[in-house]
């Protein structure tokens, strides 16, 4: 009764087991914390993995694919069909893709995964919806800047939106209009056609060998002033006339405007492409030269990550980054990859651009294209055949899915295809985040630790404080095991107190710390966490019971153990010693 | 009664027989008791007077068992008890015996009352305790009433006054209904009215209640207000001196 009499006074009256308490409460709240919002954002990423990739996929071994895509499904739906809720083919292969940036008038060139596939089939397995700019508001600030431009009942396709297509034809538009302002220049200035490359600037030489065959994309490029209006244009080089070109793009005044830089420049140069023999390509084939004003979309059509032709610009004044996209939907692009031929060539190829899309993987964002797969079939020689790369899978209840690869395994033979969760065919990624929230556990429990030295060392200085009063109970006949449990209770309560309030400190924390975040962002004037970095709106957070449970237990655990040797030393005393003790 | 006077006559209630004890300090051992000898009859108010660093100290806490001596051996109604296991120690510390200190040694963090509680609730469970709490609290309050603080239940031992502290742990040793009270210096930080209140208590205490106390002090007038004195120099015992009040 005395043990616990006493150690409640001590813990009420020793101001210095405060800093124990506090020292417990800092440790086990920062641990819930970082492992909530780590949970937050595993699970986030794993949804988003998981959402991209399907349940299952099956991949042939080659980029050549395996022929006869409806059979290959029937074989799948044959060999696990009560599982599956829906499947895709799909062709995966990797090219280069071409644009040009209206800001600078460069030409990039990037690489690219090709993902060929059935805008339906590929909604089926996974949330395209979601992904797809067309289809979601445009947020900044948490308010709606741009409502969805289609419906959400409106199935996915290949269709252009009416900005797309407006935004098209503007550009198709300014573009025969420097056609035609060119060619009168040319015809009244020059001799010829050809000598306007000698008016070319610099930047094309160094990128010739990209600039013609990339050379039919330069419609985007001619429109750039189109893309001036906002005010952190990095070209600075015509500031004024761009401005106020852009709300009067339609007349042909504006047009002229634009002095004569290398983007402008290259219209004529873009003629030239056939007779110069270099642009022999693929896409120039089918491509009449005499039609340089296409309205019409092209057949090849594609969404393009977000990541790959935006880049973000931080305005220095609000401190807020903001997203500015270098290809938008209606434009046009060129792809590079190779057939399916053994070997395999190289081909090129446009597209029109969609829309764009955002997963929220940057990994996927940042590389990935979806393009219509008869297209894309077409270009890589794999209709006749109707040959695919892959297939997606997406099951009714994913517990399921050891059994459906078993299935799967059976029905293919073995080499032909490899057949993969999503989970494993990201084993890399998710095991190392899983290491890292490992790791980092293990460190912060080591925060835990110290504080679990602090109470030793706190510990041993109320034991030699409490000495006389140790000696006092003993000469009462306290025995050494009740002095003992007297300081281990301590460091329980300590422990207890601490957990606890650790857990409500850091509960609160977590529920709150999008609030947090607001306070911090106002104070430091720079915004901690930016949404539009992260691709999280909020800071995501997952609490799991049982690690709370853990760590309080954890840190409890460590207070109590922390205790036991000024406990023993507490028992240790000799009365009278004690008792001398001054 | 008849029995009593048989054991008074027959047998001691406590008795320290030739104890030896010596301190380490350092590499020197330091005698302190060289065969000191104590006994006392149930009811007896004996002094032990000696000058600091006789060992009269030391002879209380041996034969109160806060102390093992190196050699000579403590006896409770004829039972060696300064061999007995750590537990049984325990026991009888709290069962047998009371002892009050010089610097009252009252707990800072407990109230007046509770201190007084504290031997009680170190003897019984929490269980135990909570069953017999108000038992234990009357019996409490009856000794606090007895050594007159009645009024200074709720207060801090920082908030009395040294003669109320010694009251206070005057109280606290009665409370376990002990055989044997062993007081050291009990007035030894007391100014002399002070003192002379203390002194009388034990002595209503030892008249009133038949209760064994053995008092060391190094004050002649207090040592003798006991029955007898028993003078102790350098660890032996020099003389005994009876007071014609016994």
């Amino acid at each position: 009764m005395y043990k616990l009499l006493l150690c409640i006074r001590y813990l009420k009256t020793r101001y210095i087991a405060l800093a124990c308490i506090v020292s417990v409460m800092l440790g086990v709240a920062t641990m819930i914390v970082v492992n909530s919002v780590m949970a937050g954002f595993s699970t986030e990423m794993r949804d988003r993995l998981h959402n991209f990739l399907s349940d299952i996929v099956i991949e042939s071994r080659g980029t050549e694919g395996i022929p006869n895509a409806a059979a290959q499904m029937d074989r799948v739906q044959k060999a696990a069909g009560q599982y599956i809720a829906a499947m895709t083919p799909t062709i995966e292969i990797p090219g280069m893709m071409t644009f040009t940036d209206p800001w600078s008038g460069e030409t990039f060139t990037q690489p690219v995964q090709i993902q060929g596939i059935d805008p339906a089939g590929k909604a089926s397995v996974g949330p395209l919806h979601d992904y797809l700019d067309s289809f979601n508001p445009v947020i900044e600030d948490g308010q709606v800047v741009r409502k969805p431009l289609r419906s959400a009942e409106e199935t996915v396709g290949w269709e252009l939106t009416a900005e797309a297509t407006a935004h098209r034809r503007k550009n198709q538009e300014r573009r025969r209009m420097y056609l035609r302002e060119i060619q009168s220049l040319g015809n009244s200035l020059l001799p010829s056609g050809r000598p306007t490359e000698s008016d070319t600037p610099a930047t094309d030489s160094t990128d010739a060998t990209t600039s013609e065959p990339a050379a039919p994309t330069q419609p985007p490029a001619a429109a750039a002033p189109d893309f001036d209006t906002p005010s952190t244009t990095p070209d600075t080089a015509d500031p004024s006339a761009p401005a106020t070109a852009e709300p009067a793009s339609a007349e042909p005044a504006p047009a002229d405007a634009p002095p004569m830089d290398e983007p402008q420049a290259q219209p004529p140069q873009d003629a030239d492409v056939p007779s110069d023999g270099t642009g022999g390509n693929v896409f120039l084939a089918d491509q009449p030269q005499d039609e340089a004003i296409r309205e019409e979309p092209l057949a090849t059509r594609v969404y393009v990550g977000e990541g790959l032709v935006s880049f973000m610009v931080r305005d220095e004044e609000t401190g807020r980054s903001r997203k500015v996209m270098m290809v938008q939907p209606g434009d046009d692009v060129i792809f590079s990859t190779v057939t399916a031929g053994r070997p395999p060539e190289v081909i090129k190829f446009q597209a029109t651009v969609v829309d764009s899309f955002r997963s929220g993987m940057g990994e996927y964002d940042g590389s990935i294209v979806l393009m219509n797969l008869e297209s894309l079939q077409k270009n890589r020689g794999m209709h006749t055949n109707n040959a695919i790369t892959s297939i997606h899978i997406k099951l009714h209840d994913y517990a399921d899915a050891p059994q459906v690869l078993k299935a799967l395994e059976q029905a293919f033979e073995p080499g032909l295809v490899s057949i993969r969760t999503w989970e494993e065919k990201q084993g890399l990624l998710l095991s190392a985040v899983e290491v890292e929230t490992a790791i980092l556990n293990v460190l912060l429990f080591m925060i835990i630790a110290v504080a679990g030295f602090g109470i030793l060392a706190i510990f041993y200085m109320i034991v030699v404080e409490k000495t006389r009063d140790i000696g006092i109970l003993k000469s009462l006949g306290a025995s050494s095991s009740g002095v003992m449990s007297i300081f281990l209770s301590y460091g329980l309560g300590l422990g207890v107190v601490g957990s606890s309030a650790g857990v409500i400190l850091g509960l609160l924390f977590v529920r709150y710390i999008n609030e947090i975040e607001d306070v911090l962002s106002w104070i430091t004037g720079r915004k901690v966490f930016d949404e539009k970095i992260y691709y999280f709106f909020e800071i995501p957070t997952a609490v799991s019971p049982w690690m709370v449970f853990w760590v309080a237990a954890g840190a409890t655990g460590i207070a109590v153990l922390a205790s036991i040797l000024p406990a023993r030393r507490a028992a240790r005393l000799h009365p009278v010693r004690a008792l001398r003790f001054e | 009664m008849a029995e009593t006077e048989t054991l008074k006559v027959g047998q001691p209630l406590i008795s320290a027989d030739a104890i030896s004890k010596a301190y380490d300090k350092g590499q020197l051992k330091v005698p302190v008791l060289r065969g000191a000898g104590l006994t006392a009859q149930r009811g007896e108010f004996i002094s032990v007077i000696g000058q600091s660093g006789s060992g009269k100290s030391t002879l209380l806490h041996v034969m109160g068992l806060l102390d093992s001596p190196d050699a000579g051996e403590v006896l409770l109604d004829g039972n060696r008890i300064d061999n007995l296991a750590p537990a049984a120690r325990d026991q009888l510390r709290n069962h047998v015996f009371g002892f009050i200190f010089q610097f009252y040694h009252l707990l800072p963090e407990l109230s007046l009352l509770e201190n007084v509680m504290a031997p009680l609730m170190i003897r019984h469970s929490l269980l135990g305790f909570w069953k017999k709490r108000r038992e234990i609290r009357e019996s409490a309050l009856e000794i606090i009433s007895e050594v007159g603080l009645s009024h200074r239940l709720r207060h801090r031992p920082s908030e009395l006054s040294g003669g109320e502290m010694q009251r206070g742990a005057i109280a606290r040793a009665l409370v376990a209904r002990p055989e044997i009270l062993l007081a050291d210096e009990p007035t030894g930080n007391l100014d002399a009215e002070t003192g002379a209140g203390i002194m009388d208590l034990l002595q209503r205490l030892n008249r009133d209640q038949k209760l064994t106390i053995i008092m060391v002090t190094h004050d002649e007038s207090i040592a003798a207000q006991a029955h007898r004195t028993v003078r102790l120099k350098e660890g032996r015992i020099q003389g005994v001196a009876w007071e014609d009040a016994a």
